[in-house]
């Protein structure tokens, strides 16, 4: 049975498409309007509003809750101070990524973490010799992200705090009359806010955001439009980016935090004595240098891809709707290419394949043909070349493109203060 | 300060701007001169009243060209073209067209209207995809030089001609029906309904002395499909900041690249040693060198002003007083306390996100445009609107809005009276057509500003106000821009070029001519 979340009733009313995907058993809409380019645009210039209630929010409390999460998860969560969050991961024994979320830390002893797949009972097994609760809060918590440059002015006219929040911090604030939890996270990489409220209290706060951002140029977005963002941010997306670990067939389907671009979470890692699920298999590839891919951006080569296209009499497709597809990354451009590529892609790493894009999209800010991708570490270099392969009038070819750090979209604000 | 370079442009406009850009990037000191205490010409954004930002001039992003956003290293600086996610046309009897990025929502709203229509939009736009296609190279590079004799121009010759062998039959007769035909018998061929005719026509007489019955309007119909926002054709984009935004932008990249960009420096001429250009002198006296000096100005100004054209070939004089520019154009343009309503669409916004287009029909178009044959502007006038502060909340303060209206026919010579005395009464006559589709307009204005041709040339210098800096008639394109045997952006004067709008491809914010002309000096230079 499809369920809605609580803030639907309103946020249906704003939505003249009618389309929907299936979001962990929520409908969750993949646009409001005809465009959802303008929603985008909302958030890259005024502010958007995105339902992410049905994330899953786990409530992690007890005196043992730091160390529990310690030793589970990637990032030191006792470096994370009450009014804090911090996004990180989680790992199976083999230091391979099962899945991702955001901690966010109320106090010593109490922890909520959301992520976009259910953990709870991976989790619990875990939690069996400690002495804390993990209580699943995902249905009594709507979240409603905020998100672009006027988010802060919007927001801080219902809660003053905004206005001094910093990047991952979070405090209780009041909106309509209702707590929140206000939060300076999101999943689009600008400036941006996420709310936390009791789901009774949902469409009070939906209501009060609106209005407040109404001046603002305010909209939905949906799934479409979140998309573009995520990847201009270079913010991975469980499924497309990687599978979880413990879910996974084979080691090719499978990735090490280094490998997901996560490197930065391990720090304490090599030197420090803190164990957690996966550790050891991280330190031996850290200390080994066995990672296999590296994740960077790629920008492709706009001369080349615009000359295919015209030599084959198309017009230059633009298109800011992600591939639903992943795509291959060879050494060599397709008129030099003298390995073989494995018939069905098999083990989706042919003689000479460089790495593989696993989100791509021509990117409205950027004004090029993006992606996140895979490469061979001595790849990982930005400016380093490698070619594309595309599929032109039924035939591939490739194009060049170039690596890039991540994000390839990276603006002040959203780290910055007012 | 030093006042010697390597090259000096004249003028700050968007195509002076890329122009000195791309002869920094290639290594020369370049140096722009501005009249103005800011740059970008006929493309900036200035505020009116304060909060407000008016695009006093043009007004939407659509022609520029793909490869210079790249080659210049825009994104860097702050390129950001703002989607605008929708048309709308208001039909004259209350119902609309409403068009947006959906395709099969907008097939279904043509087919409220006409059944017929609704395959025939897609015929259309497929057609006039192909004739874009064919037209891009002829768009992108210099024209040939047809009257040259060397093996570098009869080499060009054979590309064109090839090219032009190359094009399928119906796309070629296309070509030529749009080239030299009006837009009406194009639009004609495909739609039945007179909104839908009336909604295609109204980029057929932008800026141009034609109605959409004249031939000739096929062409600026075709024109305007050039252009692209993000790949799709025809499509507008508003860039952040308006117009103005843009200019700054290339500004900034063109300052990154090395040039000098002095404002309040007004050029009174180009000094010449001989044939030779050898620098400019400055309103104030100053004297500034350079072997390159590249007018960013009107062939009128170029040709006739900033040299003695005494000491020009009499043709090229002749044909560049010749020259029709005659503008046809005015802004009127609105600080608003709230959004407009129009009463069929009460209690939405989402219709002006993009242009408002007041021209119900190409009847209405082709009847405002028979005052301006006479000496007069419209009584119920043509309006390409925006409500530009929908897409870009920046434009204005919270809450309250910023509409550009661009207004045809108002012809820079009035027969009998003058736009002094006749500024007010024209923009009251753009105002109550606005009143006649959105009833409560005028209490919503917190200040107007018309802006006539004459102002446009007061303040920007093109001649007669007209927009595209000549008129965009096929005597003034490609071979014959500005004039026969100098469509090549240079001129008799070694060392003296063009690069404004009245050279190929044209006018419009499209930094061809910039690019293209920037090509030519530095072969120029090399060889």
């Amino acid at each position: 049975m499809i369920r809605t979340t609580p803030f639907h009733p309103r946020l249906s009313q704003l939505n003249s498409q009618g389309l929907y995907t299936h979001w962990q058993g929520h409908l969750s809409a993949l646009r409001y309007t005809h465009a959802p380019k303008h929603e985008y645009f909302a958030v890259r210039n005024a502010v958007g509003v995105f339902d992410t209630s049905p994330l899953f929010k786990y409530r992690v409390h007890g005196p043992d809750a730091e160390r529990f999460l310690s030793g589970v998860l990637v990032r030191d969560v006792r470096t994370c101070r009450p009014g804090q969050a911090q996004y990180t991961l989680w790992c199976d024994d083999r230091g391979f990524v099962m899945d991702d979320g955001v901690v966010f830390r109320h106090s010593a002893t109490d922890f909520l973490l959301t992520t976009a797949r259910p953990s709870l009972g991976w989790f619990a097994d875990l939690a069996r010799r400690h002495d804390v609760e993990l209580e699943d809060v995902s249905d009594n918590q709507a979240m409603l992200a905020v998100q672009g440059p006027r988010s802060r002015a919007a927001l801080s006219t219902l809660a003053p705090e905004a206005a001094q929040l910093r990047f991952f911090e979070h405090t209780q604030a009041k909106i309509a009359g209702s707590p929140v939890t206000l939060s300076r996270t999101g999943y689009t990489g600008d400036l941006g806010f996420e709310l936390t409220v009791e789901a009774e209290h949902a469409l009070d706060v939906l209501d009060a955001v609106l209005e407040a951002g109404r001046v603002h140029g305010i909209r939905p977005f949906g799934e479409e439009a979140l998309m573009m963002l995520r990847i201009e941010a270079g913010l991975p997306l469980v499924d497309v980016e990687w599978t979880n670990s413990r879910l996974a067939f084979t080691d090719d389907q499978r990735v090490t935090p280094t490998e997901l671009g996560m490197g930065w979470m391990l720090r304490d890692v090599t030197d420090g004595d803190r164990a957690f699920v996966g550790r050891d298999a991280i330190r031996r590839e850290l200390a080994s240098r066995t990672s296999r891919w590296a994740s960077v951006g790629v920008v492709v080569d706009w001369e080349a891809w615009d000359r295919v296209h015209h030599e084959a009499g198309l017009l230059v497709p633009k298109d800011e709707h992600p591939l639903p597809y992943e795509s291959l990354l060879y050494d060599t451009a397709a008129d030099d290419q003298t390995d073989t590529v494995v018939a069905g892609g098999a083990r989706g790493r042919s003689p000479g394949a460089a790495g593989y894009v696993t989100s791509f999209l021509y990117s409205p800010v950027l004004q090029r043909h993006v992606g996140l991708a895979r490469v061979r570490p001595d790849l990982a270099a930005p400016g380093s070349t490698a070619h594309l392969e595309i599929a032109i009038s039924h035939h591939n070819t490739t194009v060049p493109v170039q690596t890039a750090a991540l994000p390839l979209f990276r603006p002040a604000r959203k780290t910055g203060q007012a | 300060m030093t006042n010697t370079y390597d090259a000096i442009v004249v003028g700050g406009g968007h195509n002076g701007l890329t122009h000195a850009a791309y002869l920094a990037k290639a290594g020369l000191r370049t140096l722009v001169l501005e009249q103005r205490h800011l740059v970008g010409g006929a493309a900036i954004t200035e505020e009116v009243v304060p909060g407000f930002s008016f695009t006093t001039f043009s007004y939407a992003l659509s022609l520029l060209r793909p490869e210079i956003i790249h080659e210049l290293d825009l994104v860097r600086h702050g390129f950001m073209p703002l989607m605008m996610p929708s048309s709308f046309h208001p039909t004259g009897d209350g119902d609309y067209l409403l068009l947006g990025d959906d395709h099969g929502q907008n097939t279904t709203e043509i087919r409220r209207h006409s059944r017929h229509d609704a395959d025939a939009y897609d015929r259309y736009h497929h057609d006039l995809d192909r004739v874009v296609q064919a037209v891009q190279p002829l768009f992108d590079n210099p024209p040939p030089d047809v009257f040259g004799k060397d093996p570098e121009d009869q080499a060009d010759v054979k590309w064109l001609l090839d090219h032009l062998g190359g094009v399928e039959r119906t796309v070629m007769h296309d070509v030529v029906r749009l080239l030299t035909g009006s837009a009406s018998d194009w639009l004609e061929d495909y739609f039945e309904h007179p909104a839908v005719q009336g909604f295609h026509a109204s980029s057929s007489i932008i800026g141009s002395k034609v109605g959409p019955m004249s031939p000739g309007s096929g062409l600026v119909l075709l024109f305007h499909k050039m252009g692209q926002h993000d790949g799709h054709l025809g499509s507008w984009a508003f860039h952040k900041g308006g117009n103005g935004g843009f200019t700054q932008v290339l500004a900034r990249a063109a300052e990154a690249f090395g040039t000098e960009i002095r404002l309040g420096a007004r050029v009174s001429s180009v000094l010449t040693d001989g044939d030779r250009a050898t620098g400019v002198v400055l309103d104030d006296g100053t004297e500034l060198r350079a072997p390159v000096v590249v007018s960013a100005l009107d062939p009128r100004r170029t040709f006739l002003d900033l040299v003695d054209p005494r000491t020009l070939p009499a043709d090229l004089v002749d044909n560049v007083e010749r020259m029709r520019f005659r503008g046809v154009s005015a802004k009127v343009n609105f600080a608003l306390d709230a959004l407009p309503v129009f009463p069929a669409l009460p209690d939405t916004v989402d219709h002006y996100g993009g242009f408002l287009n007041i021209g119900p029909t190409i009847e209405y178009v082709e009847r405002a445009f028979d005052a301006a044959k006479y000496g007069w502007y419209s009584e119920r006038p043509f309006i390409d609107a925006a409500i530009q502060s929908v897409v870009d909340p920046d434009m204005a303060p919270p809450g309250k809005h910023v509409m550009s209206c661009f207004v045809q026919y108002a012809p820079y010579d009035l027969r009998g009276s003058d736009w002094e005395t006749e500024r007010e009464p024209f923009g009251d006559k753009a105002q109550a057509v606005l009143e006649s589709h959105f009833p409560g307009f005028g209490d919503l204005v917190l200040h107007r500003e018309v802006v006539t041709p004459v102002d446009i040339e007061a303040t920007t210098g093109l001649t007669e106000g007209n927009i595209f800096a000549g008129e965009f008639l096929a005597p003034q394109m490609y071979f014959f821009r500005p004039a026969p045997g100098w469509s090549q952006y240079r001129t008799p004067i070694q060392g003296y070029y063009q690069c404004g709008s009245g050279t190929h491809p044209g006018g419009c914010v499209i930094g061809s001519p910039g690019k293209l002309a920037s090509q030519r000096v530095l072969r120029d230079l090399r060889s």
